[in-house]
C-alpha cells in the first residue's frame, strides 16, 4: 500500500473513489512453500527405479496399457512444472492480478504426480489409478452429505456443529433398522429420521429457546456419543445377530458410463448411496440458488430482520431448513452400517462430521465446493492405503497426518478470511 | 459473579436467556398489575395469585432463580439417565413382559435397577458408606478430585480462549503435544525432584502454547478459521504422537515393541498429597493455581481486559487500539498453555508408568463442555470439573458393579449442560406439576373457567 500512499491528492473527492484491487500474496507463498516441501523431500530421499501406474482393471471394457515412468525423473518434471507455477503466480501478484484458479489446479497435480512418481519409485506393485479414485469417493460419501447439510444449516442461519452427532446418529438407527426389517433401504430412512431428529432437538434449543448454537451442537454430539455406545454395549452387543447384521447395498454397474476408461469404474459400478451423492450436490446447489426456497433460505441467514420485513416466517423457514439438512447428513451416516461395513460400532463416525464442518468452511459456504473439499479429505485419506500397498518410504502416520496438513495449509493460503452467512449463529427474536 | 456471565464464541445468548425470565415476574408480582403474563400463568396453573401475593412471589423468585434452574437441570438429566437405564436393564425388561398381571414387579425391577446405579455411582464418586473406616471411605472423594485436575486445567484453556472470542476446539491436539514433551523431558532428563518435576512441567506447556499458538498465528496472519486449525492440528499431534511412540529411538521405550513410552522418572513426578494410600497428587494444586490465574488475568490484568474486549466485539476493540491479531496470539497461546497444564498433570501425575497416544482420555472435548457448564468463568470451570470428575470415577465403579456401560455418564452429563443452557424449557417441565397443596383451587379455577365459557 505504501506505493500508492504518496500520490498527493488535489481533490479529495476523486481520492476516495480511486480503485484499488486488493491482490493477496498468499496464494503464491502457499505455493512457493508446498513446492518446496516436495523438492526437499526428492532431495533429501531420492529413490531408484520406475513407477508403474495402472489405468485399467482386469475384467474392463477398454484396456489401457500400464504406463511406468522413471520415478525420479518424472518427479523432478512435476516439481519443475510446480515451480514454474510459482512463478508465474508470483508475476502476477506482483503485477497485481489474480491467480486463476487453474494455475491452483495444475499445481497440485503436478505435485501430485511427483510425489506419487517418487513414492512408487522401485515398487514391484503399480498404482492402480481407478482404486485411487474410486476409493476417495468411497471415504468421501459421509463427508460430502455431512457437508451439504452443514451448508444448508448455516445458510438458514444455524450453525450446525451436530454434523458429528447426526452422522453417528445416522449410522446406529440405520444399522438397527435395517437389520430388523433385512432391508437397507429401510435402513437409510430410519437414518434420515434420525438425522432430522437431531436437527429437531438442536432447532428446538437453538431456534426456539435461543441457546447459544454452538453450545447445543458440542453437547449433542456428546450426547448422541454416549446415547449410542450405550446403546450399543447394552443393547446391540447382546442381540448382535438380530440387532446389529444388515445386509449392504450392493455395487450396482451403471450401462455405459461405467465402462469408460480410467474413471468409468471407479465412479460408475458404486452402491446406490453414492449415487444418490451424486444427485444430491446439484439438487442442493439448485435448490438453494434457483429456487424460490433457496432465496428465503439464504434471505432468513443472511438478515433474519430484512426477511421477517417482507413476510417470511424466519422460524419456520430455519426449522425446515434444518430438518431438511439433519436427513442429508442422516443419509451420510446411513453410509457407515449400510455400504462400508455391515455393523455398528463404537464412535464408529471417528470425527468425520468434524471434517465435514472443515469442508463447510473451505467450501465458503457453498454446497459444490463444499463437496469438492470433501472428495479431497476423501482422496488425502485414500492416498495412504494406495501408498502402503507399493510400500512407500514415508512412515504411515505422516500419510494419516498428510490431509489434515493439507487442510491447514489450503485454509491458510487458499481461502483465508472466509465470510459465513451473515446470520449465521444468530438467533432471531422477533419484534 | 457480574462479569461472570458466559463468554461463548457466539456473544453469550445463554446469559440473555438466563437473565430476563425472571426478573420482570418478580416485579409484576410485587405490582399487582392486572392482567399481565404472570398474572395469567399464575391462575391458569391454579396459582393462588392475588389471593396469596407472597406464596407467588416467594414460589416465582424460587423457580426463576438460577439455583433452581440448575438443580432442575440436573434432575431431568439424571430422570434421562435414569430412563435410559430402566429401559436397558435385563430384569427390567423381564418384569415388563407381563407388566399388566403384576405391575408391581416392573417398578420393583426398575426401582433396584436406577436405584442400585446411582448408588454405586455415589459409592465411586463421593463417599464409600460401605468402607469400614473413614480413611477408605472418602478414597472415591479424593479420586473424583484427581479425575478432576486436569479437567480443570483444560476447561480453564477452553474458556478463556471463549472469553477472547475463539473456539478452540484443539484441545486434544495441544495436551497431547504437551504430554509427549513433557513425558519427554519427564524419562530423559536427569535432575533431582523439584527441578525436574517443574522443567518438566515448563517443557510441557509451553509445548501446549506453541501448538495452540500456531492456530493463533494462521487466524491473525491468514484469518484461516480456528476451528478448522484446531481440528486438523488434534489430527496432526495424534498421528506425530503415534509417529514418535512407534519410532525406537524418540518416545518409545526401549526394548519394546509396544507404543509405549518409558515410565516417568520418579524426580519429575508431581508427589501424592495425601500420602500413597490416595492417588490425588500435586497436579490438582497447579490446577487450583491456576483458577485464580486465570481469575486474576481475566479480571485484574490488561491483557485480559484485551481478550475479554476482543472476544465482546472485535470491531469495537479494534477502534479502541486493541491489536487484534497480537490480542488473538496471546490468548491462544495461554489457552494452550493451560491444556499444556493438563497434559503434563497426566504424565507426570495420573498415567506415570509410560503412555501411549490415548493419553488424553477425551479430557480435550470434556474441556469444552466444562467451559460450557462453568459458563467460561474460573470459578464456573473449577465447579463443573469436579462434577464430572465426580462422574468420571462414578462412572467407571458403576461400571465395574453394576455392569451399566459408563457412557450413560456423557448422556448425562451432555443433559446437564444442554438444560443448564435451556433455562426457559427447565422453568416450562418444572411449572406443570405443581405441589399437592395447590390442587383445590386448580380444580376450582378449572370449573370457573368452564363457567365462563359456557
Amino acid at each position: 500500500m505504501t506505493t500508492l500512499a504518496p500520490v498527493p491528492a488535489s481533490d479529495p473527492m476523486t481520492e476516495g473513489a480511486r480503485q484499488v484491487t486488493v491482490v493477496s500474496r498468499k496464494a503464491p507463498i502457499a505455493f512457493a512453500a508446498v513446492t518446496a516441501l516436495v523438492a526437499l523431500l526428492l532431495l533429501v530421499a531420492p529413490r531408484d527405479g520406475s513407477t508403474r501406474f495402472r489405468f485399467s482393471d482386469e475384467g474392463d471394457l477398454l484396456r489401457l496399457p500400464d504406463v511406468a515412468v522413471p520415478g525420479m525423473v518424472t518427479a523432478w518434471v512435476g516439481v519443475a512444472v510446480a515451480a514454474a507455477v510459482v512463478a508465474a503466480g508470483a508475476v502476477l501478484a506482483a503485477r497485481r492480478r489474480r491467480v486463476p484458479v487453474v494455475l491452483t489446479l495444475v499445481l497440485v497435480l503436478a505435485l501430485l504426480v511427483a510425489f506419487l512418481a517418487w513414492a512408487g519409485a522401485g515398487s514391484s506393485r503399480d498404482f492402480s489409478v481407478a482404486r485411487l479414485i474410486g476409493g476417495s469417493i468411497l471415504l468421501a460419501v459421509p463427508i460430502v452429505f455431512g457437508a451439504l447439510g452443514g451448508v444448508i444449516g448455516e445458510r438458514v442461519g444455524v450453525v450446525n456443529i451436530a454434523i458429528e452427532g447426526q452422522l453417528l446418529a445416522g449410522a446406529f438407527c440405520a444399522a438397527v433398522a435395517a437389520s430388523l426389517s433385512g432391508s437397507a433401504v429401510v435402513g437409510v430412512v430410519a437414518a434420515v429420521l434420525a438425522g432430522a431428529l437431531v436437527a429437531l432437538v438442536l432447532g428446538v434449543f437453538t431456534i426456539t429457546y435461543r441457546v447459544n448454537q454452538v453450545i447445543v451442537g458440542v453437547v449433542l454430539n456428546v450426547l448422541v456419543v454416549g446415547l449410542t455406545s450405550f446403546l450399543y454395549s447394552q443393547v446391540l452387543v447382546p442381540g448382535a445377530e438380530r440387532l446389529n447384521e444388515t445386509d449392504r447395498f450392493a455395487p450396482v454397474a451403471i450401462p455405459g458410463l461405467s465402462s469408460i476408461p480410467i474413471v468409468g469404474p471407479a465412479l460408475f459400478e458404486q452402491s446406490v448411496l453414492v449415487y444418490v451423492m451424486y444427485l444430491a450436490v446439484p439438487a442442493v446447489w439448485f435448490a438453494m440458488f434457483r429456487t424460490r426456497w433457496g432465496l428465503r433460505l439464504r434471505a432468513v441467514g443472511e438478515h433474519p430482520k430484512a426477511a421477517d420485513t417482507v413476510g417470511i416466517k424466519v422460524e419456520r423457514t430455519r426449522y425446515r431448513a434444518l430438518l431438511v439438512a439433519g436427513g442429508i447428513v442422516g443419509i451420510g451416516g446411513a453410509f457407515y452400517t449400510v455400504v462400508s461395513v455391515s455393523s455398528f460400532g463404537k464412535e464408529m463416525t471417528a470425527g468425520a462430521g468434524f471434517i465435514a464442518l472443515a469442508a463447510v468452511i473451505f467450501g465458503k459456504w457453498d454446497p459444490v465446493r463444499a463437496a469438492l473439499a470433501a472428495l479431497l479429505f476423501g482422496f488425502a485419506s485414500n492416498l495412504e492405503g494406495a501408498l502402503s500397498v507399493v510400500g512407500a518410504p514415508v512412515p504411515s502416520q505422516f500419510m494419516l497426518m498428510l490431509p489434515y496438513v493439507v487442510t491447514i495449509l489450503a485454509v491458510a493460503g487458499l481461502v483465508g478470511r472466509s465470510r459465513a452467512p451473515a446470520a449465521s449463529g444468530e438467533p432471531y427474536t422477533k419484534e | 459473579m457480574s462479569h461472570a456471565a458466559p463468554q461463548d464464541p457466539r456473544g453469550g445468548q445463554a446469559a440473555a436467556t438466563d437473565a430476563t425470565p425472571g426478573a420482570p415476574g418478580d416485579v409484576v408480582a410485587d405490582a399487582e398489575v392486572p392482567l399481565t403474563d404472570t398474572d395469567v400463568v399464575h391462575s391458569r396453573h391454579g396459582g393462588t395469585g392475588p389471593a396469596d401475593p407472597r406464596w407467588s412471589e416467594a414460589f416465582t423468585r424460587i423457580v426463576s432463580g438460577g439455583w433452581a434452574v440448575s438443580l432442575g437441570a440436573v434432575l431431568l438429566a439424571v430422570l434421562g439417565g435414569s430412563i435410559m437405564i430402566a429401559v436397558t436393564d435385563e430384569a427390567v425388561r423381564t418384569a415388563s413382559g407381563y407388566f399388566f398381571s403384576r405391575p408391581s414387579d416392573t417398578l420393583g425391577a426398575v426401582g433396584s435397577a436406577v436405584g442400585n446405579s446411582y448408588a454405586a455411582l455415589f459409592r465411586g464418586a463421593v463417599w464409600d458408606y460401605r468402607a469400614d473406616d473413614v480413611a477408605t471411605a472418602i478414597r472415591p472423594l479424593t479420586s473424583s478430585l484427581t479425575f478432576a485436575t486436569p479437567l480443570i486445567a483444560a476447561g480453564l484453556g477452553v474458556a478463556l480462549a471463549f472469553r477472547a472470542g475463539l473456539f478452540n476446539i484443539g484441545g486434544q491436539g495441544q495436551i497431547l503435544v504437551a504430554a509427549a514433551a513433557a513425558g519427554w523431558v519427564g524419562f530423559g532428563a536427569d535432575l533431582p525432584w523439584p527441578l525436574h518435576m517443574l522443567l518438566a512441567m515448563a517443557v510441557g506447556i509451553a509445548a501446549g502454547a506453541l501448538w495452540a499458538g500456531i492456530a493463533g498465528l494462521l487466524k491473525a496472519t491468514t484469518g484461516a478459521h480456528e476451528v478448522i486449525v484446531t481440528i486438523m492440528l488434534n489430527y496432526v499431534a495424534f498421528y506425530l504422537l503415534s509417529w514418535l511412540l512407534a519410532t525406537p529411538g524418540l518416545l518409545q521405550a526401549p526394548g519394546s515393541a509396544n507404543p509405549k513410552t518409558p515410565p516417568t522418572a520418579q524426580s519429575a513426578l508431581m508427589p501424592d498429597l495425601l500420602g500413597p494410600r490416595y492417588n490425588l497428587h500435586l497436579g490438582f494444586v497447579f490446577a487450583l493455581l491456576a483458577v485464580a490465574g486465570v481469575w486474576w488475568l481475566l479480571h485484574r490484568s490488561t491483557l485480559g481486559f484485551t481478550f475479554r474486549a476482543v472476544g465482546e466485539n472485535p470491531s469495537a476493540a479494534r477502534v479502541a487500539g486493541v491489536d487484534v491479531g497480537r490480542t488473538t496470539v496471546s490468548a491462544m497461546l495461554v489457552a494452550g498453555g493451560l491444556l499444556g497444564l493438563a497434559g503434563t498433570s497426566q504424565v507426570l501425575g495420573q498415567v506415570t508408568t509410560g503412555f501411549g497416544s490415548d493419553i488424553d482420555a477425551g479430557i480435550g472435548f470434556d474441556a469444552i463442555t466444562v467451559a460450557l457448564l462453568g459458563r467460561s468463568s474460573p470459578l464456573g470451570v473449577l465447579a463443573a470439573s469436579i462434577l464430572f470428575g465426580a462422574f468420571k470415577a462414578g462412572g467407571s465403579a458403576m461400571q465395574a458393579s453394576q455392569g451399566v456401560p459408563i457412557e450413560i455418564v456423557l448422556v448425562v452429563q451432555s443433559l446437564i449442560v444442554l438444560f443448564i443452557a435451556a433455562p426457559p424449557l427447565v422453568r416450562a417441565v418444572f411449572r406443570l406439576p405443581q405441589p399437592g397443596r395447590r390442587r383445590p383451587p386448580r380444580s376450582r379455577s378449572r370449573r370457573d373457567r368452564k363457567a365462563v365459557t359456557a
